[in-house]
């Protein structure tokens, strides 16, 4: 009797913490899975916008450039002059290194990815290390493991965030196949069809798309003509950014990046821009 | 039969003498040319058996052997702390208190290493190429390993059952020294297991690739080794002391006999005080341990603190909420044991008030995932009212005055069956009230100055607190020593406890099994995709971190399965004890 008691009791309070666990908001998180993205048919513009796709996504860049103060945060601050200063600065003669300091952006940008530690921005060193240990983990090693291409968009977007020209080259047709980053998803395949992507993000239910009418955002049937794929990839990642004329902001979500696949957000970006032609 | 004992004491402490130094060596000399590095596995090279998923398998697997050898080698730990206390106190209540500790441990010992060889099994046919790896790293340490649970078992047995025929005079010390050598010997072997699981998190003495370029003293002194020995020596005691408490209760439950139910009732007291014991230092091993993986690489730190697996630590504050709730509301009905407990009863309310509040406020998410509509109608992530309940400072404030609550609670209990007869007893409770006033204030003002200040100090702010909550317990422990001493003491009626009391205590092995298992997975999910962090990928089809609910069910299910084991050995045991009459004689019908 006292084994029936104590063993119901028991499945009771488990079942209370399964129930639990069951409420709270399913994520899944899935390993990086080799995908065939067409990057050599990008221009800057694409390069730019998938730079910043990684910067939030696959890069885990904002896991610590955020407003939390555990590293510089590269999505607000004034790039040029943060960058220029780095430049001007005698500690980047490469000290730490014990080489010569980078001599332009893209040099510096590349070492801040790959080599941390060659030069730390002042005050962000590790404890103890008196700066000249960085946090930051070298993003062409693993965990992150960017490649030559990613590593290219990264600088490229944040070149383009201090207001310059991107130097980087254009990735080449051989260097296409790039690895997707860890999503969390719900589903582990990635849609490939653009309706059934339009179907699970139901953009339909503010915008103006194929006949519903809906007017919480502007019309998305001839999005083609007015903005380009650079253009139309940011303002689904960063609908705050910029904010069309006569609508609100905060009212579109900013989690997209999150619920989509790149391949589902680039499927749905082409169908978007060919809903116009 | 005391010679053979001795021979074999002194054949185990032989054995660890000349083992541990065999460890220490493969410091020394070993240099091992295994240059290729860490294996990479493709998908189609993990073998698929008849669609089982062999993560569940090996999951399950490795958390039941977990929960099994936690357990093993928890109990001898205390039971030889209170074996001890019996030499001490002279009260016989101890020492067979400490021989049915261990009764328990024998019947759930041989699961512990069958479970183990099923783990080692699954592995080997699961995951060869990793396992292949980490026998070549650890090398010759897994047959020490090995060495050293063969003499585990010697000592166990040796250990209890020589229990009565070495119970008294010098043989008791003798009987003592094999405890020693048999916790010696559990601890090592926990303390190497530790090394390969934390190997995995924070691999050392590899170079990027995954080639051997240290000694195998260098891989188990992994950056997040000692973390995890401190973490889980501390779980390790305190979810023993819960298992026999809930041993505790299910006797007590069971038994008619008015003086067997006293004997469970102190049983379940002292069990649940164990718990607390190595209950209360946790959180602090815990934050070592987070701050730890944040040194090793802030990325794995904010995986885990800030991205999908954050949602989890909700999760665990409501078991760590459970577990006080349960375990001071057992407090409390102790109360009734005493003739003067009603005097303190009514103070029960306010700490009642304290720790739900305290609870409420752990549980509050920072953050809370919304629908896209749902954003609407809040304007944020952050709930405006409740947003700044769910930061740190908030949390920590609520954790240090849940465990000084919790002190209190025990502080009562310890006093209601003592009058104080010295002189300067008065002065002596006014310091200890100034002491819990202060002491709160000191908690709360600290909370308070963590949340206005920037996030980097924010942390700085916990230490202050930690430090008051130490403060109270070791200070209102000396005065209360110091002021009971030859004190009027009063009987304590063990055993007039109520049986929803006893149900309270047994919610601490539930909630603790289920705790284990889900720390046991945000554990493991903080090497993401790698089978050996940033060494060896694991590219099996099932490398994907699991939903929240998808992980709460596995863990239901294993804990239920150690749940049944367990209700069953304490059903076995009562069977154990039980003697079936002699049949009556015929002719007297
Ligand atoms: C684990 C935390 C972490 C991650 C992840 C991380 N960084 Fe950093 N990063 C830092 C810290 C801390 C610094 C400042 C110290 C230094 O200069 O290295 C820094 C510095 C930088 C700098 C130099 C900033 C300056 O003001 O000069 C750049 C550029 C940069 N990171 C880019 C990136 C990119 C791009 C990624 C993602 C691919 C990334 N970081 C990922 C922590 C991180
Ligand atoms: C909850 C309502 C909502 C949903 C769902 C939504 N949007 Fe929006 N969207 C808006 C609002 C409001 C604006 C205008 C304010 C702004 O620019 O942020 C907007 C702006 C835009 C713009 C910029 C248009 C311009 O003319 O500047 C694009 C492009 C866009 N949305 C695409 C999408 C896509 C693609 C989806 C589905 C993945 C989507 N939106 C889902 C509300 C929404």
């Amino acid at each position: 009797m006292t084994f029936l008691k104590t063993m119901g009791f028991s499945i009771v309070a488990m079942f209370l913490f399964a129930a639990f666990s069951n409420i709270l908001p399913q994520v899944q998180s899935d390993a990086p899975v080799e995908e065939e993205i067409p990057t050599d048919g990008f221009d800057m513009a694409g390069m730019i916008a998938y730079g910043e796709r990684l910067f939030t996504g696959k890069g885990t860049c904002t896991l610590c450039h955020n407003d939390l103060g555990r590293a510089p945060d590269l999505l607000v601050m004034n790039l040029s002059t943060a960058f220029n200063d780095r430049l001007a600065d005698p500690r980047n003669e490469g000290v730490s290194a014990g080489g010569e300091g980078a001599s332009d952006v893209e040099a510096y940008l590349r070492e801040s990815l790959v080599d941390p530690s060659a030069y730390v921005v002042e005050g962000f060193g590790k404890k103890g290390s008196n700066d000249t240990i960085s946090p930051m983990p070298a993003v062409d090693a693993p965990p992150i493991e960017l490649n030559e291409v990613e590593l290219n968009a990264v600088i490229a977007f944040l070149q383009d965030g201090a207001g310059w020209d991107p130097t980087v080259p254009l990735p080449s047709a051989e260097e296409a196949v790039i690895e997707e980053e860890p999503e969390e998803v719900e589903s582990a395949e990635p849609e490939t069809d653009p309706l059934v992507v339009l179907d699970n993000v139901y953009c339909a239910g503010c915008h103006d798309l194929e006949g519903s009418e809906a007017d919480v955002g502007p019309n998305l049937d001839d999005i083609g003509t007015r903005m380009t794929q650079g253009e139309i990839i940011e303002a689904i990642l960063y609908p705050n950014a910029i904010i069309a004329d006569g609508y609100e902001a905060d009212y579109m979500p900013e989690d997209f990046g999150e619920q989509m696949h790149t391949v589902e957000l680039m499927v749905l970006v082409d169908y978007l821009i060919n809903l116009s032609n | 039969m005391k010679h053979s004992q001795t021979l074999a004491a002194t054949a185990a402490l032989a054995a660890i003498a000349f083992i541990l130094p065999e460890i220490a060596m493969a410091s020394g000399e070993e240099v091992v040319s295994i240059l290729e590095g860490a294996p990479k596995p493709s998908r189609g090279d993990y073998p698929v058996i008849a669609g089982i998923s062999a993560r569940t398998i090996a999951w399950s697997l490795a958390q039941m052997h977990l929960f099994l050898a936690a357990f093993v080698l928890a109990v001898p730990l205390f039971a030889i702390s209170t074996e001890m206390m019996g030499v001490i106190t002279k009260d016989d209540r101890y020492d067979t208190m400490s021989r049915e500790f261990m009764k328990i441990t024998m019947a759930a010992y041989s699961l512990t290493a069958l479970v183990g060889g099923g783990l080692l099994l699954a592995l080997l046919v699961f995951y060869p190429h990793l396992m292949g790896y980490m026998i070549k790293v650890f090398r010759g340490q897994m047959l020490i390993y090995a060495a050293l649970f063969g003499l585990e078992s010697i000592t166990l047995y040796i250990y209890f059952y020589s229990w009565d025929a070495l119970r008294r005079g010098n043989r008791k010390w003798f009987h003592m020294s094999i405890g020693l050598v048999l916790n010696t010997v559990g601890l090592t072997l926990m303390f190497v297991a530790n090394a390969w699981t934390s190997f995995m998190m924070s691999p050392s003495g590899v170079d990027a690739a995954g080639a051997i370029t240290g000694t195998v003293w260098e891989a188990t002194r992994n950056p997040l080794w000692n973390p995890l020995n401190l973490h889980r020596f501390l779980a390790n005691i305190a979810y023993g002391g819960a298992i026999v408490g809930g041993y505790a209760a299910y006797m007590f439950l069971a038994e008619k006999r008015a003086e067997a139910k006293a004997h469970y009732d102190w049983m379940g007291y002292t069990s649940n005080f164990i718990a607390i014991i190595g209950f209360l230092p946790l959180p602090f091993a815990g934050y070592w341990l987070m701050a730890e993986i944040y040194a090793y690489s802030q990325q794995m730190g904010i995986t885990a603190m800030g991205g999908i697996l954050a949602w989890l630590f909700i999760i665990q504050a409501v078991l760590i909420g459970t577990i006080m709730l349960a375990a001071n509301y057992y407090l409390w009905s102790g109360l009734m044991r005493t003739d003067r407990g009603a005097e303190y009863a009514k103070y029960v309310k306010y700490i009642a008030v304290v720790i739900v509040g305290g609870f409420l406020v752990w549980v509050t998410p920072h953050s809370l995932v919304l629908t896209p509509s749902e954003l609407q109608v809040l304007g944020g992530t952050n709930h405006k009212v409740l947003g700044p309940l769910g930061i740190m400072p908030a949390k920590n404030t609520a954790v240090n005055l849940m465990l000084v609550m919790t002190f209190l609670s025990f502080q009562m209990f310890y006093r209601s069956s003592r009058v104080a007869t010295v002189s300067w007893a008065k002065q002596g409770n006014m310091v200890i009230i100034a002491l819990y006033v202060i002491g709160i204030a000191n908690i709360v003002g600290a909370g308070i100055y963590g949340y206005f200040t920037p996030t980097v100090y924010k942390v700085g702010a916990s230490v202050p607190q930690v430090t008051t909550t130490l403060m109270i317990i070791v200070a209102s422990v000396v005065i209360d020593v110091l002021m009971l001493r030859g004190a009027k003491t009063e009987k304590v009626h063990w055993g007039r406890m109520s049986e929803r009391s006893q149900y309270a205590l047994f919610v601490l092995p539930v909630a603790f099994t289920w705790l284990m298992g889900l720390m046991g997975y945000i554990r493991s999910s903080l090497r993401t995709n790698w089978h050996i962090y940033t060494i060896m990928k694991d590219n099996s089809s099932e490398a994907y971190i699991p939903t929240i609910g998808e992980a709460g069910n596995t863990i239901t299910a294993i804990t239920l399965g150690f749940m049944a084991i367990m209700v069953f050995v304490f059903w076995l045991s009562r069977l154990g004890a039980t003697k079936q009459s002699e049949p009556k004689q015929e002719a007297s019908s």
